[in-house]
């Protein structure tokens, strides 16, 4: 039986940043890595690294990832689409710009600059935005990457030293054991789950998968400059049980606009569903009027792994599950491209005893075994 | 004789028989359509809106596929985008 110091199982962008680590530690790494990136939340995501400010561990983590994204900038390959283009939050009214001066304050209590907008200064950063809104929050350090290349990229990076990619289903993983559908078996002394939103290898977390529709644009360069983000998004992101969309628009490389987004529980084929895609662009053309007269290319949708509390899972599976072999890295919802290097570095100072950048008790899986009975409201 | 009518191609006035596709004045002024994403020349292929290598900027608008699109006085294309 082959044996290695950790098996990853999963490489999507979270899997592929933890290979990566590990092997940079030195230790004989083996990823399971289910053989295409096809159908997972990292093929299908909008690739914005962000800081989001949901709850204080969340704004831990994102602005914690978002040093590491500044760091890996300078190493990505041109592929990966980097680009610092920034966020901006805008606000529609009052109501919305109300919430900016306490997230300017907020933000800069972790480091985080920010510029508050005025409606003048909203409409000269981005033109087509429709008159009348009342201004914004402009987070300079915010970027965007294009994700599967940048989880090609972790991967690769880990092979160059040492990793070993099995293109394979992991049906088993537990106690030092992997059984893949090839019928190979590999050992290890820890193994990560690292599968997004799909929990058949421990059936104990308590993930729900939450659909999101996604368009593209033919290429406009220029038209929209950072991503926009509609400060009522976060209200969108947390009606918990309710469908809802948001305006959610990122400039590509190409010139092309990636337009998101929306969340829906319960709905569970990949199929697109007309009426939410409708509300979602329709949403947009509120914001940017001129977004009706552009072409869209294709439209697609994919599914995040929410947990009850919207943060990640990473850490020993202790509580979960008595094998202690066993880590998690999992439950990104929609931040897992934001998060992967953040969580990569602090399931390795947990599984090397290091000390960690930042407190990681909020997203110890442990706390899971609290909620499984906790409903999704 | 048909009527004719007269629309500006790349700044330049092209007049063309009226029911003449933008695309038939494109070719008719003797203009690349586009440039493709590595710069290179492209022009109407199918002429029925299935390619889309005929796009060209009309009046302002990005994209258009000029095989579908009729001549109209007054009109301007670009295909120098
Ligand atoms: C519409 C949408 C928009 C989003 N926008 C953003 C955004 O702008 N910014 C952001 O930060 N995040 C965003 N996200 C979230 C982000 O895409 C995900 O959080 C992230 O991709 C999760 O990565 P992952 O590696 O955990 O999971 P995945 O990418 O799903 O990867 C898991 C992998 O594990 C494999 N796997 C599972 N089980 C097994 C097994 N038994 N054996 C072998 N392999 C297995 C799967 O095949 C898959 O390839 C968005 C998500 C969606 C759906
Ligand atoms: S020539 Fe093919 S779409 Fe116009």
């Amino acid at each position: 039986m082959k044996s290695f110091d950790i098996l990853v199982v999963g490489a999507g962008i979270v899997g592929s940043a933890v290979a990566r680590e590990c092997a940079l530690l030195g230790w004989q790494v083996g990823v399971v890595s289910g053989g295409t990136l096809a159908g997972s939340a990292t093929a299908a995501g909008m690739g914005h690294v962000v800081v989001m400010d949901d709850s204080p561990a969340q704004l831990a983590l994102t602005a914690y990832s978002q040093s590491l994204w500044h760091q890996l900038a300078a190493h990505l390959p041109k592929s990966a689409e980097y680009e610092g283009c920034g966020t901006i939050w805008v606000a529609a009214d009052d109501e919305d710009m109300v919430q900016v001066p306490a997230k300017h304050a907020l933000y800069a209590r972790f480091g985080i600059e920010t510029n508050i907008l005025s409606a003048a200064q909203l409409a000269h950063a981005e033109p087509n935005l429709r008159r009348g809104l009342i201004g914004g929050l402009l987070v300079p350090a915010d970027g965007i990457v294009y994700p599967p290349a940048v989880a090609s990229y972790f991967l690769a990076e880990a092979t160059r030293l040492g990793a070993e990619i099995f293109p394979a289903r992991a049906v088993s993983a537990a106690h030092g054991e992997v059984r893949l559908n090839t019928g190979a078996v590999l050992a290890a002394d820890r193994i990560v789950l690292a599968v997004g939103a799909d929990c058949k290898l421990l059936p104990a977390l308590p993930i729900q998968r939450r659909k999101g529709h996604l368009a593209i644009t033919d290429r406009y360069p220029g038209f929209v400059r950072h991503q926009l983000v509609e400060l009522g998004y976060l209200k969108s992101a947390h009606t918990l049980t309710e469908d809802s969309v948001a305006f959610n628009i990122q400039p590509r490389q190409t010139g092309q606009l990636l337009i998101g987004s929306s969340r829906q529980y319960g709905s569970t084929g990949p199929e697109i569903e007309p009426e939410m895609l409708r509300r979602m662009l329709d949403r947009a053309i509120e914001y940017m009027p001129s977004l009706d007269n552009l072409s869209s290319l294709r439209t697609w949708t994919g599914f995040r792994a929410a947990t009850p509390d919207k943060l990640p899972c990473i850490g020993s599976a202790s509580g979960l599950s008595d094998d202690a072999t066993l880590w998690l890295a999992t439950g990104f919802e929609g931040l897992g491209i934001t998060n992967a290097p953040g969580a990569a570095r602090l399931l390795v100072a947990a599984m090397t005893a290091q000390t960690p950048a930042i407190d990681v008790t909020p997203y110890l899986p442990a706390r899971m075994k609290a909620q499984v009975s906790m409903p999704y409201a | 004789m048909p009527e004719t009518l007269a629309l500006k191609i790349n700044g330049q006035l092209v007049e063309v028989p009226s029911g003449t596709s933008v695309a038939a004045a494109l070719l008719i002024a003797s203009q690349p359509f586009r440039l493709s994403v590595i710069g290179e020349p492209r022009a109407a292929l199918c002429g029925m809106g299935i390619c889309f290598e005929c796009r060209a900027v009309v009046n302002g608008r990005a994209h258009r596929r000029t095989c579908q699109l009729f001549c109209e006085a007054g009109m301007t294309v670009e295909t120098n985008l």
